[in-house]
């Protein structure tokens, strides 16, 4: 890889990963629920460099109607990179082939944990946005829309989250960051249902051994339980320390 | 939809008829106003500005650009809006709508026509300038949000950092210095329902209102003014709107 023509620098450096991690940690994560006023449920992450807002609305009337289903509530979801999110070129507006896929998986990892059956002939629409990138966006993107999700008062059978884990000079590292995700060998982002373990949302890409496989997705795993206290606090924050207005700050 | 408008209208022009507003500010009353400059890191500006419930993001990107072939010695401006669905019920995906168009053709023109930036000392070689892009991000939709843009955008560019050129291409995450800036430019937008004119209308009074008068000015001038929907305007109403907008342009700059 090395997409920015840059040379790889050395990721993995006594005990040390570039931006001085240890391996099993992750970057700093905040995040703030109920930050916008006409969307249903709100939240927005901090994690790392990356900050990313999510809105969500429903279940309201399934338009088109052809969407529809009887027995349902059908999850929509569009994951959108803002044009001056990148710390390169000035993007173009407009799904790309990347941000439709990442559209495509984030919704089919709320598929199974919304219970969509409480609302038929409905939609439950989650949108994204990244407003500045830094490798992992995927991740922190669903992270956000559980929140979001539980903000709006949408029943779910767990509150998820998600994060990525790497390969950096043959080690495995959990959350890589923009450089790792560019430089290192491999990478494997991973949402869990933290009640039952089970894996919603798996991707790779890279070279792994079997034991490398099981060594990342229990990384993960441990990883997206320090995740899921944050999310709790941030649900949690809303109801403690209750605002007049709903107010999108960022530092 | 329709039938709604025409009572939220009756509403309107009997509370201002009273001399009131549904909200009970002042006629011409801005909502409360927050500006947040340099929110991003990434971006080489941007900003945060929200009137009332209205929240908008602007991002501004400096890249490489070949120049337009009228103006072969001057940068490229080039402004958007997105009305992200995510801001409002009534926004939806696809490509931009005609709402979206307009707000940034209308902030677009205060920012060009005030020359605040000087656009030929984008200029780099043959062929080749500097492009700045104002991306206008709409977050929460009630009201106004041309002057919540135009805020946003000028709060924005004011902290926005000239990228370095070496070689003839951009080197990212080095700086030389702050966008050159000469003007500050604001907008103040102001509704009407019959013969009530009001300053800042929320989502409620657009929904309502007969028509709108967008005026953006320096602190000397008029620099671009956009007026909107079936309603009319008199030539005094517009002089005098002309007045109010330069005492709330002070206002506005203040918190730039």
């Amino acid at each position: 890889m090395g997409a920015t023509g840059k040379e790889k620098p050395k990721l993995y450096e006594s005990g040390r990963r570039v931006d001085g991690r240890g391996l099993a940690d992750l970057r700093g994560i905040k995040i703030e629920s109920r930050v916008l006023n006409d969307a249903d449920g709100s939240a927005y992450i901090e994690w790392g460099k990356n900050k990313i807002l999510a809105g969500v609305y429903g279940p309201s009337e399934c338009i088109p109607r052809h969407d529809q289903s009887l027995y349902r509530s059908v999850i929509k979801c569009r994951y959108n990179m803002a044009p001056f999110s990148g710390m390169e070129e000035h993007g173009r507006s407009g799904p790309s082939r990347r941000s439709k896929e990442l559209s495509k998986v984030i919704k089919e990892a709320f598929e199974s944990v919304i219970i969509s059956e409480n609302f038929p002939k409905t939609q439950i629409e989650i949108f994204v946005e990244v407003l500045q990138s830094d490798g992992g966006t995927r991740c922190a993107a669903v992270t956000a829309a559980a929140v979001a999700l539980a903000d709006a008062g949408i029943p779910m059978k767990d509150l998820i989250s998600a994060v990525a884990v790497c390969k950096i000079d043959g080690h495995m590292a959990v959350d890589p960051g923009k450089e790792e995700d560019n430089f290192g060998e491999s990478d494997m982002p991973i949402a869990f249902s933290p009640r039952t373990g089970e894996i919603l949302l798996f991707q790779m890409d890279g070279l792994l051994s079997r034991e490398e496989l099981s060594e990342g997705i229990s990384l993960a795993r441990q990883a997206s339980e320090k995740i899921r206290k944050i999310q709790v606090e941030a649900i949690a924050k809303v109801y403690q320390e209750p605002k007049e207005e709903r107010f999108l700050v960022i530092k | 939809m329709e039938s709604i408008n025409e009572i939220k209208r009756d509403v309107l022009s009997a509370v201002l008829a009273a001399g009131k507003r549904i909200d009970s500010r002042g006629m011409y009353d801005y909502r409360k106003i927050v500006v947040q400059p340099g929110i991003l890191q990434n971006a080489e500006g941007s900003a945060m500005a929200s009137i009332g419930k209205s929240q908008v993001m602007v991002g501004v990107k400096f890249d490489i650009a070949k120049p337009f072939l009228d103006r072969p010695k001057e940068g490229v401006l080039s402004t958007s809006a997105d009305l992200l669905p995510l801001a409002s019920h009534l926004f939806e995906t696809g490509p931009p709508s005609e709402d979206a168009i307009e707000l940034a053709r209308v902030v677009d023109r205060g920012i060009r026509s005030s020359n605040t930036i000087d656009l030929e000392s984008f200029y780099l070689e043959e062929e080749k300038v500097l492009a700045l892009y104002v991306d206008i991000y709409v977050l929460d939709h009630d009201g106004n949000l041309i002057d919540c843009s135009s805020l946003a955008a000028m709060s924005a560019l004011l902290s926005s950092r000239m990228p370095k050129i070496e070689n003839g291409s951009i080197v990212r995450g080095e700086y030389s210095g702050k966008l050159p800036l000469k003007e500050h430019v604001v907008t103040c937008t102001f509704g009407k329902i019959g013969e009530r004119m009001f300053l800042d209308p929320s989502l409620d009074e657009e929904k309502g209102m007969d028509c709108r008068l967008t005026l953006a000015t320096t602190s000397t001038h008029l620099c671009a003014a956009q007026k909107g929907g079936w309603g009319t305007y008199s030539e005094r109403d517009i002089t005098e709107l002309l007045d109010i907008s330069t005492e709330k342009g002070k206002e506005l700059r203040a918190m730039l």
